[in-house]
């Protein structure tokens, strides 16, 4: 929220497991209230630097600053309490909860209240509660899920479950939503309402979206700004149009008849 | 209809309370020795049903509570009732250092860690070193209390009144506990722990809390047991407590708090039915009964229940339902 800046910042992010270099210096900026599509082929390094970005992964190199703060090495549990917030690539939802118990779930950071105070049924439990289901009216309202909030959260179809693990994020009032392909899994008609939701979200939000993503129509149309990973380095970074036309991008995806092999 | 829920509770109460004026000698006994069984078994519950850590080593904390309330009372002239507290603080001390270890071992690398605790807390009551205090391989002997002199009652219907008391309040400080936020946070731990922690819980400390109440619960049945039985030795506490504290558990139904008492009346009445049923190999009409009560109830006498029962008269509403035994999370993507 700092005046015009920057809402992420990465710089010279770099990532090793064992002898594999899955980051090798990543460095770009995302402005507050975009929508940032991150893309790459297969093993470019875009799931781990959405781990970094959320605390699961602590780079060997580099710096991350959410509106100019640093973040790296916070733990991964406080990340949402700084806003982030984030869904997972598979559905990571609680199986055994209800659509609304899963989404109250990302509200925990706003609560501080302990064990005992809830053993002893003092105000402080109960004012939290309160509070949390009315953000919880709210989110179910602007992602269309009122409907099901009484369901078990495995009785769900797919997209619906996606949208679950959004408003999860969304509860816990994130300034930047990262968003791990949601359109993995979803037909024509779902992606098409997913595009027509993250604007939404967007509109009604100050929020920054950073998300990952294969399907390349919804991102060109999306975002206003795509960054492109390939074996872990950034190869392109701008608007989807100039992203689309870069010869490294081509090559990345694509191959060039002399380098075939190594665009795999 | 509240008037309704109202006369069910009533009609419970009053059918816990009956049998102080119409049994006595060993039958009622049984029975407070099952009001004490169902404590143990809640604290076991919210480590091991709510939160998913599974615990095979509570027995230990029962004799950490047993064993602080003997000795308080015998060689401190401690009251029978400030022994309750005590026994609990000291057990929940041990498993919140427990719930260390816990933090980083799960499934069953913790089930072991936490059986080794079992295995090993009778030998250490047994100890010469600590003869003074624990009384050896002798154990200590309790007098019972007597009933306060205005009330017209058996010492032995006392007892029972006294436990069955002091499990309800617990019972009902378990149930305020399990609620809301904190019960979220333990089952979003049990359910997906990665997931748990991008919402911002601190599963440490989830972790931890839980291991130590769960613990301290588990303290108190034990100080209440050693009042009840008037005696505590190491034997009365050796492995085979805390895994029967985990089938009780189990065939109650985890993750409820009615299953507790269900399975409490299990771990205190199946061993002497099959005892009856075949005096020369008990142990076989046991884990006959034991595979039969888990192969018609999948998710214990709690989930059957809730299969069975009219929606209206459930007690919903908080999460929680129908999960047998911790299911492990997934794991995130690597690219």
């Amino acid at each position: 929220m700092t005046g015009g800046g920057t809402a992420l910042a990465l710089d010279g992010i770099a990532v090793r497991f064992g002898a594999v270099v899955a980051l090798d210096g990543v460095s770009f900026t995302v402005r507050p209230g975009a929508i940032c599509g991150l893309i790459g082929p297969n093993g470019s390094g875009k799931t781990t630097l959405f781990n970094c970005i959320s605390g699961f992964y602590r780079p060997q190199r580099g710096t991350i600053a959410l509106d100019g703060q640093p973040i790296i090495g916070l733990g991964r549990h406080r990340m949402a309490a700084l806003g982030i917030g984030r869904t997972f690539q598979n559905l990571a939802l609680f199986r055994s909860m209800t659509v609304r118990d899963n989404i109250l779930v990302g509200a925990h950071p706003q609560g501080r209240s302990g064990l005992l105070a809830s053993a002893f049924a003092l105000p402080g439990p109960r004012r939290e509660e309160a509070a949390s289901r009315r953000r919880l009216t709210e989110v179910l309202d602007l992602l269309d899920l009122a409907g099901v909030a009484d369901a078990p959260v495995t009785a769900l179809p797919f997209g619906t479950a996606k949208r679950v693990e959004i408003a999860r994020a969304l509860i816990g009032q994130p300034r930047l939503l990262l968003l791990d392909e949601p359109a993995c899994g979803l037909n024509h008609a779902e992606v098409a309402a997913l595009e027509a939701l993250l604007r939404h979200i967007r509109a009604h939000l100050s929020l920054t979206i950073l998300l990952v993503e294969h399907h390349m129509a919804l991102v060109m149309r999306l975002c206003e700004h795509v960054v492109a990973l390939a074996s872990g380095r950034c190869i392109a970074d701008g608007t989807p149009a100039e992203v689309q036309n870069s010869p490294e991008v081509v090559r990345a995806y694509l191959g060039t008849p002399a380098r075939d092999a190594r665009a795999a | 209809m509240n008037a309704r829920r109202t006369a069910l509770w009533l009609f419970g109460a009053a059918l816990l309370v009956a049998p102080a004026f119409l049994m006595s000698g060993y039958r009622l006994f049984q029975l407070t020795s099952m009001a004490v069984y169902a404590v143990a078994i809640l604290g076991l519950d919210i480590v091991t049903g709510y939160t998913g850590q599974v615990s095979l080593g509570h027995g230990a904390f029962y004799a950490i509570g047993a064993y602080t309330g003997a000795i308080l009372m015998t060689q401190f002239g401690w009251p029978y009732w400030a022994t309750l507290p005590a026994g609990g603080a000291a057990a929940a001390l041990v498993g919140y250092a427990v719930g260390f270890p816990a933090l980083r071992l799960t499934g069953p690398y913790l089930a072991l860690v936490t059986y080794a605790l079992a295995v090993a807390v009778p030998q250490i009551l047994r100890a010469r070193a600590l003869e003074s205090w624990t009384g050896g391989a002798q154990g200590i002997v309790v007098t019972a209390p007597d009933p306060p002199a205005f009330l017209p009652l058996s010492q032995d219907a006392y007892l029972y009144l006294f436990t069955l008391a002091v499990a309800a309040l617990l019972f009902l400080l378990a149930r305020n506990m399990l609620s809301g936020r904190q019960l979220r946070a333990m089952i979003a731990v049990r359910d997906h722990a990665l997931a748990a922690e991008a919402a911002g819980i601190d599963i440490a400390r989830v972790k931890t809390r839980a291991f130590a109440v769960s613990a301290g619960i588990t303290g108190v049945a034990g100080a209440l047991g050693a009042i009840v039985v008037q005696f505590v030795a190491p034997d009365s506490f050796a492995a085979t407590l805390s895994i029967a504290l985990f089938v009780g558990l189990v065939v109650g139904g985890s993750a409820s708090l009615p299953g507790a008492l269900a399975g409490a009346a299990f771990v205190q009445f199946v061993p002497n039915l099959a005892e009856t049923v075949n005096k020369s190999a008990p142990g076989v009409i046991y884990g006959v009964l034991l595979v039969a009560a888990l192969y018609l109830m999948p998710s214990g006498v709690a989930g059957a229940l809730r299969r069975t029962l009219p929606a209206r008269l459930r007690t919903s509403t908080s999460p929680g339902k129908a999960t047998p035994l911790p299911n492990k999370g997934a794991t995130i993507h690597v690219d």
